[in-house]
């Protein structure tokens, strides 16, 4: 959704009810600054809800920009819209996964193969080791050596990440 | 990590191995438009053929188009869940040939892949999946955010998105009133307790699916060690117990007890599911520990399945009465188990 003001995403919305009519508002950043209009994403989780839960005529309901998904929303589905709400909402992601993944705040892991970390391609190795030696006492010798292949290609790239963080 | 062989039969009927997943770039299942989803669809099934040169090809079922009794043999095989037999919109499963692995696209995410193996055997339950996630990675582009992992609709599975599971036959625990202690084990070290057709099921016939909650802060092979070792061998070694402990304390009265369940599933006439569930499981306990001698073990297991109302509707080739599926349970019963 846009900006009321410019073509802007709207990271602010309002819905304003005043004698019985009902009228929205939708600012980007800087015009809710502007305008003197608080960002909700950027406000603790817990005055953030105090606000929404407070029984007063004007109700700040943060979305998601991509899927329209609003917080309220995702605290009563415990469902997060899309994985762009994980950033949307970003205080609240944190406590929301915090609290159900054991305080844990970082993923620790395989990776997905076109991001290539460090600690990635060292998993990845370890990993490709003890599968090739699956296959090697399985005696899969085809599937054996294309994993040897992977690990070559491995061994290749690493000098080249270990030079780059040392840039 | 090393393969494993199934092993721990006597308490373990099946190992699992979950990983979920959800395509970039698309809202989660319950924000889509069926457009949104027939695209998924379209993504997941050219990653699976495209895979299918490095891994097992899979067979794909359009559940959309699907009769309602084949999505409940699916659900009862454990290749699909409750809530992904009963949706309606686009949605599908792409089903292994020894039907020990299948992928259920747009359930609670765009994609959820699991293998199935008897006994305790996660590692090859894993190793499964994952050769298969690798495989399609590439040709389809996973949601993944650099601090929080894969990512998931439900906070609960981000990161590895990955859960193992072992179903757990514990009939000396619950003999004995002791499974209270097992489930706060379970409880202390963060894994789940639920019953044989997982989240919201109640435990039937002293089956129990354990898996871990956790998914986050550590890799996949950490998640499994922690799995594997932290509880596993004490609820095995804890059940093995008990049953010894019941032949020892009253060998005759546990004995009548699963010999009488076997005479009555030898005989009888009309019987319902939880009927047989809770007899079964009575039975198996009797196979394991060597009461009973004219039953396999893999019978009782696969009567498990069999015994469900769709797997009997589906072997009349008819819709079935509550009458004629009890009386249909029955006689596969009789046959299966033999006449005393």
């Amino acid at each position: 959704m846009k900006c009321d003001q410019c073509n802007r995403p709207a990271v602010v919305h309002q819905v304003i009810i005043s004698n019985g009519t009902h009228r929205e508002i939708h600012l980007c950043e800087i015009h809710a600054a502007e305008a003197g209009v608080p960002n909700p994403g950027k406000q603790p989780i817990n005055k953030l809800m105090a606000k929404v839960s407070q029984p007063v005529q004007t109700a700040v309901m943060p979305t998601c920009p991509t899927c329209d998904t609003t917080l309220t929303h995702i605290r009563k589905s415990s469902l997060f819209g899309c994985p762009d709400c994980y950033d949307a909402f970003a205080q609240a992601t944190r406590l929301i996964i915090e609290s159900v993944q054991g305080g844990a705040d970082q993923h620790v892991g395989r990776n997905p193969q076109n991001i290539a970390t460090d600690n990635t391609s060292r998993y990845e190795s370890k990993r490709l080791v003890e599968e090739l030696d699956r296959a090697v006492r399985a005696e899969q010798y085809e599937r054996a050596a294309k994993i040897k292949a992977k690990l070559a290609m491995l061994a290749e790239q690493r000098p080249l990440e270990d030079k780059s963080d040392d840039s | 990590m090393t393969p494993d062989t199934p092993t721990d039969l006597d308490v373990v009927l099946s190992s699992r191995a979950r990983l979920a997943r959800n395509v970039a770039g698309i809202p989660f299942v319950h924000r889509t438009t069926d457009d949104q989803r027939r695209l998924v669809m379209t993504r997941v099934t050219h990653a699976l053929d495209a895979a299918a040169t490095d891994v097992e090809p899979l067979d794909w079922i359009d559940l959309e188009s699907t009769s309602s009794l084949d999505r409940r043999v699916l659900y009862e095989r454990h290749l699909i869940s409750r809530p992904h037999a009963d949706a309606t919109g686009p949605r599908g499963v792409a089903v292994a040939s020894d039907a020990a692995m299948s992928v259920m696209v747009n359930e609670e995410d765009h994609v959820r892949m699991h293998a199935i193996a008897p006994g305790l055997s996660i590692h090859d339950c894993f190793a499964r999946v994952r050769r298969l996630d690798e495989a399609m990675e590439p040709h389809v582009g996973w949601a993944w955010h650099h601090q929080w992992g894969y990512q998931s609709a439900c906070p609960t599975n981000v990161g590895t998105g990955v859960r193992f599971s072992t179903m757990l036959h514990l009939p000396a625990l619950r003999l004995t009133r002791e499974l209270d202690k097992v489930r706060q084990a379970a409880k202390d070290l963060h894994l789940a307790v639920r019953g044989y057709y997982g989240e919201g099921s109640e435990s039937s016939g002293s089956f129990f699916q354990v898996s871990n909650q956790i998914t986050l802060g550590n890799s996949e092979d950490e998640l499994l060690d922690v799995f594997l070792t932290s509880i596993m061998p004490g609820i095995i070694n804890y059940e093995r117990a008990a049953r010894q402990a019941l032949l020892k304390r009253d060998r005759t009265t546990i004995a009548d007890r699963v010999l009488r369940d076997l005479a009555v599933l030898r005989n009888a006439q009309l019987v319902k599911a939880d009927e047989a569930m809770r007899r079964l499981s009575m039975i198996r306990l009797g196979i394991c520990i060597d009461l009973i001698s004219d039953v396999k073990l893999q019978t009782v297991n696969t009567l498990f399945h069999e015994i469900q109302a769709g797997h009997l509707q589906q072997t009349a080739g008819t819709s079935l009465t509550q009458d004629e599926s009890r009386a249909a349970r029955a006689t596969l019963l009789r046959q299966r188990l033999g006449t005393s």
